[in-house]
């Protein structure tokens, strides 16, 4: 028999950090080694005997179920139930207690199994580090990243916000003198100014990153004028709001994903009309993570077209950031979901999302494929972000009546097209500009309170990926076209890294 | 039954406080508050059942008996026999918990205990901060930190 056992303490109150710790199928929104989970059928997250289904980042599968949980002592215990990982009679226990004379934590995560015979160091180095050690840490960026900058705001908005207003706030940003590769991206001292009437200004704890950065940076889209600042996404603080703003207030935590761009910055002035506050449930690194791709999949599956249970949907890249979610949230509305991608290790991505068929490039069409699939009947509905190379194939794989959504351009520009050859199948297209959907506040609260109930309910998961500190943006860019990133990465801008430590 | 919980973090290894707390005889090596202290019919501190009898600085005198000590757990439990605060079937509990994330220890200190009506969250305030805060605090120091 084995024995583990790790402790740290957390800088954060017990119920913060029990508030993440309880939600047992929430472990793959904050524990680096869980990729995804979720529960088998009918039961509740925090019901006893409750069993979930990890895939690690490794891709190794296992399940484990509930064995006890305490609301009032903060643990829970678990066991192993099956897993790729040979631990066996594996049963574990994850304790909190208050900190009394501190108002932190301490986290004692302990477990006893066997192993086969000769790997018992290795295996318990595993669970030690790759598991609880790996957890400690990301629990406590997590619950950091929200709670410092929280108390020092609303301690100080009371006294100095008037003074605050006056004065321009400093703070560094990633800047482009050019455009060009990750090297012309460099921290520059920015200042944001008070917010004027209608704007407010954030101090930001959480970037996300998305691939339109890049082509912000390399000039490919003309959204950055250099000398600018990229970036369409991220999460912090309200410092304080100009004439006029009423649904927002100094202390709150807010975030927003629009253009126009400047993003990667400690410290932001901006249209107050873009930002909405965030709920207390949904923590900062999460937020920034999932906004841009969670609420383009929101207006894609209820807007742009209202998706219903027995549609037949086919869904480009359905292992890529936008087409995870579409595919989960799809599956979630009870349609017939085909994702359609170009390797077996993204098919079996996409049928983890919730695809219930799955097309590859082969010697038959996408077409005859999904016809085929369909029983002739085609796609009621298809969302298509790849573009040139896909647009004649979706018109062919569509039902008659059917809706083809372009929403992106990945293989290049459609270019003209001849529409009379659509009346054959009556053929809507539509082309969505996230711009339209999220250009005012009650349509923004829409989108955002759907899309949040969302990730409460595990309908679908927000992918995190690495964290970066904010100067090293460029290391974020370089991982990104590498390809070498999975789930969205983060950065978090320098002062406030320090500000935890 | 009115209970109190207070626990900190000490900047020390878990074996070396528990080396300074397990002899139930040394509340003065490691208080402020206690003057004095012995085991009764010289028995050994870490025998089970023993007693000791302590004089607090105001002059108090307060008897408690060892009802279980743990070097595997690092823990140890007692119940007070005799004591001038007006507490009945009060039994405490201290444990350490090594830290593995930096080597440090966590301590904590609780008890049960019935008392007059009305006189509950008077003595949990006093025995929270005088007696288990202030203990902790002054072994903390004693620990260097």
């Amino acid at each position: 028999m084995v024995s583990v056992r790790r402790s740290t303490v957390i800088d954060a109150p017990i119920e913060a950090v029990w508030e993440i710790l309880r939600d047992f199928n929430g472990h793959d929104r904050w524990h680096p080694a869980v990729r995804r989970s979720h529960l088998d059928g009918g039961k509740r997250t925090d019901q006893v005997s409750a069993v979930r289904n990890f895939e690690l980042t490794e891709g190794e599968h296992l399940r484990e179920q509930l064995l006890s949980m305490s609301d009032e002592d903060h643990s829970f215990r678990y066991s192993m139930v099956e897993s790729d990982i040979p631990l066996q009679n594996y049963i574990a226990e994850v304790s909190l207690k208050p900190v009394t004379d501190g108002n932190c934590t301490f986290w004692s995560w302990s477990s006893r199994f066997e192993t086969p015979k000769g790997r018992e160091q290795e295996l318990a180095k595993l669970v030690a580090e790759v598991v609880y050690e790996a957890g400690f840490e990301a629990v406590r960026s997590r619950v950091t990243a929200r709670q410092p900058f929280a108390q020092q705001a609303l301690q100080s908005s009371s006294t100095s916000a008037a003074i605050a207003n006056e004065a321009a706030l400093s703070g560094m940003a990633i800047g482009i003198d050019r455009h060009g590769g990750p090297e012309e991206m460099r921290p520059i001292e920015v200042t944001a100014a008070p917010p004027g009437p209608g704007e407010v200004r954030l101090r930001q704890t959480a970037i996300g990153v998305n691939y339109i950065d890049v082509y912000c940076r390399s000039g490919y889209f003309d959204l950055l004028t250099p000398l600018g600042v990229p970036g369409m996404e991220a999460v912090g603080l309200v410092e304080s709001v100009g004439e006029g703003v009423r649904h927002l207030s100094p202390g709150q935590r807010a975030g927003y994903a629009c253009p126009p761009v400047g993003a990667y910055a400690s410290v932001r002035t901006m249209s107050a009309a873009l930002v909405f506050p965030i709920p207390d449930d949904i923590d900062d690194i999460t937020a920034a993570a999932g906004l841009l791709k969670g609420m383009a999949a929101e207006f894609l599956l209820h807007r742009v077209h209202q998706v219903k249970k027995g549609d037949v949907v086919l869904i480009y890249a359905p292992a890529g950031g936008v087409g995870r979610i579409l595919c989960q949230w799809a599956n979630n509305l009870g349609a017939t979901v085909i994702g359609a991608t170009s390797s077996e290790e993204k098919a079996r991505a996409a049928r983890d999302a919730g695809a219930h068929h799955v097309v590859l490039p082969t010697d038959r069409s996408l077409e005859e494929q999904v016809m085929e699939i369909t029983k002739e009947h085609g796609a009621d509905v298809i969302f298509d972000a790849v573009g040139k190379d896909s647009f004649d194939h979706s018109v062919a794989a569509l039902a008659t009546c059917g809706h083809l959504i372009s929403f992106g351009q990945a293989s290049g520009d459609i270019g003209k097209r001849d529409i009379s050859s659509l009346a054959s199948k009556s053929v809507t297209i539509s082309r969505p500009n996230f711009g339209h959907y999220t250009d005012t506040p009650q349509k923004i609260a829409a989108i955002t309170d759907r899309l949040f109930e969302a990730i409460r309910r595990h309908v679908i998961t927000v992918d995190v990926g690495r964290q970066y500190p904010l100067s090293r943006a460029a290391d974020a860019h370089r991982a990104l076209e590498a390809r070498e990133t999975t789930g969205s990465s983060i950065l978090i801008p320098d002062d406030y890294q320090k500000g935890q430590k | 039954m009115p209970s109190v919980y207070t626990s900190t973090v000490i900047a020390a290894p878990a074996d070396r406080v528990w080396s300074v707390i397990r002899d139930f005889n040394a509340l003065p090596d490691w208080t402020e508050f206690v003057v004095d202290s012995r085991i009764e019919e010289g028995l050994p501190s870490d025998k089970i059942g023993c007693v000791r009898a302590f004089r607090l600085a105001d002059g108090g005198v307060i008897r408690e008996r060892l009802l279980a000590l743990s070097d595997y757990d690092y823990s140890f439990s007692y119940a007070i026999l005799e004591s001038p605060m007006g507490v009945e079937n009060y039994i405490s509990t201290v444990k350490l918990f090594p830290i593995t994330d930096g080597g440090h220890t966590f301590a904590e200190w609780s008890a049960e205990f019935d008392c007059a009506s009305g006189r509950e969250q008077e003595l949990i305030d006093h025995i929270g901060t005088n007696v288990f805060l202030g203990g902790l605090t002054s072994l903390k120091n004693r620990m260097g930190g």
